[in-house]
């Protein structure tokens, strides 16, 4: 006899329990937690490191950075000073919440104040893994099609804010930063949006702003918990 | 390509569910996935399919509900289903819309056999 029984589970259910779980830690210990995601060669490293380069040293900050193989990111950004670990996923197109759990192993949570995750490059598959972040952050950089948002809604719809990169190479190219703006809008209108050079430091400060506007407010939230 | 991972995770979800359940078999899933969960149906057929292919769970069925974009007006109210990726009203031109439906990635059913 057949017989059909419901079953309203996220297919992700696993990953969302340990998600959770970390939010509920980085909330008790006031840590913003960002995840960054792009295609690959959008500048998430290079955005990263303008960022390492330009908190004070005694800023509490983390980093966690995925690839499929090499350690080569983290050593990038572990010349600032900030404690970073590489996840070398092995294969696999994005990170999940299991593997930020065990890379952030035993590091005390309580030091930090901000967790920078740097996700595989890959537009699509990170938009369907929670991480326990408070906010995507999504990186289209000018040398890619204006039309992205549009090809891959799913990121720019999660996404919290979109950092609009290499704006220094607008001249040299054809991309239209206002259609690819409002793309964005399109697919989520609430969307923030800044604009950064990595080369010529335009825009660095907006989106420093941002991070530290969003850490504030974690914080109020952690003191009122 | 991350569905080969999705099906996984399907699976080992059902796997609980046979632990819960001892003496039946699952014949068929039901999954929704929304157009904004970033998960391609077709890919996660081919992925569940390679999956289930002659391991213990074969035959299992796979349903698919693809469930589109719906947008609502916090203005007037309307409620329409997304086309070209617009999110703007097309009733009275609000562009701050919100979204209802769409990003699913849900086991809805299963259908066990029992014996």
């Amino acid at each position: 006899m057949s017989n059909q029984v419901p079953m309203e589970k996220k297919v992700l259910n696993e990953n969302q329990l340990i998600a959770n779980e970390l939010r509920a830690k980085f909330c008790e210990h006031g840590i913003l937690c960002l995840n960054l995601i792009s295609s690959p060669g959008s500048g998430k490293t290079t955005l990263l490191e303008r960022t390492l380069a330009a908190f004070d040293p005694k800023q509490r900050v983390v980093v966690l950075t995925g690839d499929l193989q090499t350690e080569n990111d983290a050593k990038r950004l572990a010349r600032f000073g900030f404690p970073v670990r590489q996840i070398v996923t092995g294969g696999t197109c994005h990170l999940d919440a299991r593997m930020v759990e065990k890379h952030l192993g035993e590091w005390p949570l309580e030091s930090f104040d901000l967790l920078l995750i740097e996700n595989v490059g890959n537009l699509v598959c990170p938009s369907s893994y929670d991480l326990g972040e408070n906010a995507k952050v999504v990186i289209l950089s000018v040398t890619e099609g204006e039309d992205k948002p549009l090809k891959y809604p799913a990121i720019f719809f999660k996404s919290e804010l979109m950092v609009l990169s290499k704006m220094d190479l607008l001249p040299y190219v054809p991309f239209d930063a206002e259609v690819a703006k409002q793309n964005a809008r399109t697919v989520h209108p609430g969307i923030e949006i800044v604009e950064v050079s990595c080369q010529t430091g335009d825009g660095l400060q907006q989106w420093l702003t941002w991070i530290e506007k969003k850490m504030t407010a974690i914080k109020r939230t952690a003191v009122t918990a | 390509m991350h569905e080969l991972s999705i099906a996984t995770a399907m699976l080992d979800q059902l796997e609980d569910e046979l632990v819960k359940r001892p003496g039946v078999r699952i014949a068929k899933v039901g999954v929704k996935i929304g157009e904004l969960s970033g998960v391609d149906p077709e890919s996660l057929r081919f992925g569940f399919e390679a999956l289930v292919k002659d391991s213990h769970w074969d035959p299992l069925a796979l349903e698919i509900e693809y469930i589109r974009r719906r947008q609502k007006c916090p203005r007037c109210q309307h409620e329409w289903t997304v086309e070209n990726w617009s999110t703007e009203c097309p009733e009275c031109s609000e562009m701050a819309t919100l979204t209802l439906a769409g990003d699913e990635l849900q086991i809805v059913f299963i259908e066990v056999d029992e014996e």
